[in-house]
């Protein structure tokens, strides 16, 4: 077991894993997670010649297929990389490559047909235990920390009010996540902290907010547009109610969702919400002092300047 | 919560003739009402056995129908006839037709995993909705619901490419579930974003449309995954007993290795 302190020098230099949706839709999450990066002097070196984990689509071909993407992804960093941290901040990277270590550790089968489809494809199999991959908000919640942002930050964000929302993939199933769940310190599948632990250092005020772990419907948010509706807008509607003036995601595809579905409702079914949506890496980097172009906040749907302005939040 | 599942008695069952004299007193209309019996004999006994050899199915016969799942479930929160406990009962008696009753909305699964979440014995019942869905296609029930034919353009682009490119999936998952490109709240989402973007941007898009994001030296791990396929493929028609092909059945089979 790693303690606090060596998580804190060893996650300094990981290997970064964005993943297709942060170089597509989610691009505004890559940009302020870099620009994080550099303020705070975190090191990030992209897996070498990654490939897509899977998303939610692959396993439904077939999971095993799913499994070796993910292994290769984590192959890769170990044995091109060198290095024996991944941090993904995609809510699907991570889940993947959690679910594929951990079926890797559990599962003959699968450890049978990812090192077949590995040799076939020419590069070294991954074993389980090789790496540790880490969510990007591990990864702040160990180097700078609460303590860092409180003094760095100076509480900026004062007055700001957010809304934590984690979606699924970051908290289900519980078993693929051995390290959460573990008392004091350690994130909960059930009440996930971390992100609002995050904020609220850095001065937000975080909104009693009862979905944090509902689900948006992402995995259909194009095949069956009306089901993602319904969840958004019931996402967005308690969000408002609970006084809400932003939602912080930390998922492209949640953010997607929750940001073209609040569109959709409007448009379909009349229902307008206000609030904003961001990536908390976004929030964190206003916090720092980094201006809004270069955390992508312009390439968000819903346009939050407004807010930024009236919250004081320019650098 | 209590979970209103079904009812007993069926809509269609309850019968009322309009015209009917029993004995000479006249018992029309719902003086008659009667509902007709009906015995099971259509018993599949192997429908555990099938659903189980598709992936996600595996651990089908954990369950001791505590209706957790249910309970949990996202899409049956908005959707209550939505029902993974009650599917799983009727898999694990082999009730074929009853299940078949819901073939148009078993693939509405959201894969939230609340259901895996909540279950005390590991079914993984997102899994067995997947499994279950993807029988129905195989067996011909179904065409392929729109999420399958997302699943497999996205599938496509992986395998053939190792990465996918959002605006190629959107474009033709849309294609092919004959939907129009410009829906108004697609044209807002595009209209809201240009107007902000800079043009940097809007060349960065552009380029990726043109020269598709790849993984360097993929061909060998498409080559592998495609072969995996047909394999995988083969093994579950041949559990679903599918092995001479119905062309019903074949117009299912996945199209992943699609030249590209
Ligand atoms: S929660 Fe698990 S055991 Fe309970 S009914 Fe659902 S699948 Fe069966
Ligand atoms: S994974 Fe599917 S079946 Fe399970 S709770 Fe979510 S929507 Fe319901």
């Amino acid at each position: 077991m790693v303690d606090v302190t060596d998580k804190a020098k060893k996650y300094r230099d990981v290997a970064y894993y964005p993943g297709c949706a942060l170089e597509g839709t989610g691009n505004g999450y890559d940009v302020s997670t870099r620009a994080i990066a550099k303020e705070l002097d975190l090191k990030l070196t992209d897996v070498k010649d990654w490939n897509c984990c899977g998303a939610m689509e692959v396993k439904n071909i077939d999971p095993k297929i799913q499994t070796y993407l993910s292994a290769r992804v984590l192959s890769q960093a170990v044995n091109v990389n060198k290095q024996d941290v991944v941090m993904a901040p995609c809510n699907g990277c991570y889940h993947n490559l959690k679910k594929a270590e951990y079926d890797l550790a559990h599962d003959p089968k699968s450890q049978e047909v990812v090192a077949n489809l590995s040799s076939k494809s020419g590069h070294k199999n991954y074993e389980a235990g090789q790496a540790e991959t880490i969510h990007a908000l591990d990864w702040l919640k160990a180097t700078v920390g609460e303590e860092g942002l409180r003094k760095r930050t100076k509480g900026k964000l004062a007055g700001l009010k957010v809304a934590n929302y984690y979606g699924c993939m970051y908290v289900r199933p519980r078993h693929i996540f051995p390290e959460k769940d573990k008392g004091p310190g350690s994130e909960s599948t059930s009440k996930p902290h971390f992100m609002d632990d995050l904020l609220a250092a850095a001065g937000a005020e975080n909104v009693e907010f009862p979905l944090k772990t509902a689900c948006c419907g992402g995995a259909h948010t194009l095949s069956d547009s009306d089901t993602s509706t319904k969840l958004v807008l019931n996402i967005l509607q308690a969000a408002e109610a609970s006084g809400a003036d932003v939602i912080a995601t930390e998922c492209p595809t949640c953010h997607s969702g929750l940001e073209m579905h609040q569109v959709r409702a409007e448009k379909r079914f009349g229902k307008k919400t206000n609030v904003k949506v961001m990536y908390f890496t976004q929030i964190l980097g206003l916090a720092l002092g980094i201006g809004p172009r270069k955390l992508g906040i312009h390439t968000n749907i819903s346009d939050g300047m407004e807010l930024i302005t009236e919250k004081r939040l320019l650098p | 919560m209590p979970i209103h599942e079904k009812s007993l008695i069926r809509p269609e069952n309850i019968k009322t003739k309009e015209n009917l004299i029993v004995e000479g007193i006249d018992v029309s209309g719902h003086w008659s009402t009667f509902i007709e019996s009906r015995a099971v004999t259509d018993y599949n006994e192997e429908l555990q056995e099938e659903i189980g050899a598709l992936p996600g199915g595996e651990f089908i016969h954990r369950c001791w129908q505590c209706g957790s799942c249910t309970n949990a479930c996202t899409v049956h929160a908005i959707e209550p006839r939505f029902n993974p406990r009650y599917w799983i009962y009727l898999i694990r008696m082999g009730y074929e037709s009853e299940l078949v009753r819901d073939k148009d909305i078993i693939w509405q699964c959201v894969s939230c995993n609340k259901c895996t979440y909540a279950c005390p014995r590991d079914v993984v019942p997102e899994g067995v909705m997947k499994a279950t869905a993807h029988w129905l296609e195989l067996k011909g029930y179904t065409e392929k619901s729109p999420s399958t034919i997302f699943d497999e353009e996205f599938s496509r682009q992986i395998i053939a490419r190792g990465k996918i490119e959002d605006t190629e999936v959107l474009h033709k998952f849309l294609h092919k579930t004959k939907q129009p490109l410009m829906q108004d709240w697609l044209v807002t989402i595009g209209r809201n974003i240009a107007m902000r973007l800079p043009v940097k941007w809007g060349l960065k898009m552009m380029w990726a449309q043109v020269f598709k994001p790849k993984t360097k030296d993929w061909a060998k791990s498409r080559k592998a995954i495609e072969d995996y396929i047909i394999e995988q493929d083969a093994h579950h028609r041949h559990a679903l007993k599918l092995d001479a092909p119905k062309s019903k059945a074949t117009a299912h089979q996945p199209k992943l290795h699609a030249a590209e």
